[in-house]
């Protein structure tokens, strides 16, 4: 399984909960931006670390609405603090998805921590979060996204991008339609 | 007044109603005073970057979001202040005990202090000066300026602000 995989699997999550989806920079945003461009889709740009802070900050804003954050191992490591903060707030309508392919997608495929043995589940537990799941093949995840709706997943998948294209889509377009997004009821059951 | 029921009364009167905050030793009565209103959320947070992230999803889910912090965390929210915020234009008011300036007594202060308003300056974030008497004023007209501009705006709140009591 591939980041790109794994991102499938989200974007049917966020449809069927019509869930506001803030994703990591780089090429994530960019796979899932190919796979289903939505304007409740959050690309983040830049800000690297943040996909989780920002939709911590969304969810507790908009308790009515589903939300999910994308990151990567890579960005995890550069806000771990974020960890600590989110198992203290008890978001239950709030899931962070940890995509860890062991490398900087976006930057050559350096090594990450986690290549190394950093294990982000046990370092999402040892935060404080009661519900962290670790997943190791595609069906695992696809059964655990189904079953789960808040606390942290971390997907673990082989390193590479897929090839696709870069977001056309200007910063204020992207918040724009994402606020009005944030502004309305949700369609969800 | 009291210096924090000042400030505190800024952040409210300008509908505040979601805070993110790093501790300083100046802005600790602001704390609790915060945490008492039920119209307000309060994060702490372990970091300003991830405090500024945290903010960013705020308003875009309709808040009007504050960052309570001391000028140190500044440099740690650099990034994220230009690569988030003023790039998405989005807005932020930042309230921000300033160390290092005059009246300073803890020596690793100075660095960060002293560059502070140039750093606000590079970043293009206006900044007020307010003093107890102008701060709840300086406080609704700091965030009626991020709105208009839709950028961070910084309350700088010297040494000197907390000693005029």
């Amino acid at each position: 399984m591939k980041r790109f995989d794994a991102i499938k699997a989200i974007v049917q999550k966020a449809e069927d909960k019509d869930s506001l989806l803030i994703c990591n920079i780089g090429y994530p945003s960019r796979e899932l931006h190919d796979l289903k461009d939505r304007s409740a889709n959050f690309y983040m740009l830049g800000s690297m670390g943040l996909s989780s802070s920002i939709g911590l900050g969304v969810a507790l804003s908009v308790p009515d609405r589903y939300v999910i954050a994308i990151d990567g191992d890579g960005s995890v490591l550069m806000n771990m603090g974020s960890l600590a903060t989110i198992a203290h707030q008890q978001a239950e309508n709030y899931l962070l998805v940890v995509i860890d392919n062991g490398a900087y997608g976006s930057t050559g495929d350096q090594l990450t921590a986690t290549a190394l043995g950093t294990d982000l589940a046990i370092v999402a537990k040892g935060a404080g979060i009661d519900e962290v799941h670790n997943t190791f093949s595609e069906e695992e995840f696809r059964d655990k996204l189904k079953n789960v709706d808040r606390g942290v997943i971390v997907v673990h998948v082989d390193a590479g991008n897929s090839k696709v294209p870069v977001i056309h889509l200007t910063p204020e377009e992207i918040i724009e339609r994402f606020m009005s997004e944030c502004a309305r009821p949700s369609m969800s059951s | 007044m009291d210096a924090s029921e000042a400030v505190f009364n800024g952040i409210k009167m300008t509908g505040v109603d979601f805070v993110v905050s790093v501790p300083c030793i100046n802005l600790k009565e602001i704390f609790p005073m915060i945490d008492d209103d039920p119209t307000m959320i309060h994060i702490p947070v372990t970091r300003e970057e991830e405090g500024v992230g945290i903010c960013a999803g705020a308003y875009m889910g309709g808040r009007t979001p504050a960052m309570l912090m001391q000028n140190s965390g500044l440099g740690n929210s650099i990034n994220a202040l230009a690569s988030l915020n003023n790039l998405f234009h989005i807005p932020l008011l930042l309230i921000m005990s300033h160390r290092g300036c005059e009246g300073e007594t803890i020596c690793a202060q100075y660095p960060m202090g002293q560059m502070t308003p140039s750093l606000l300056d590079t970043l293009d974030i206006p900044y007020v000066v307010p003093t107890i008497d102008t701060v709840e004023d300086a406080i609704h007209y700091a965030w009626r300026i991020a709105i208009e501009k839709k950028r961070p705006v910084a309350v700088l709140l010297e040494i000197g602000f907390w000693e005029a009591e």
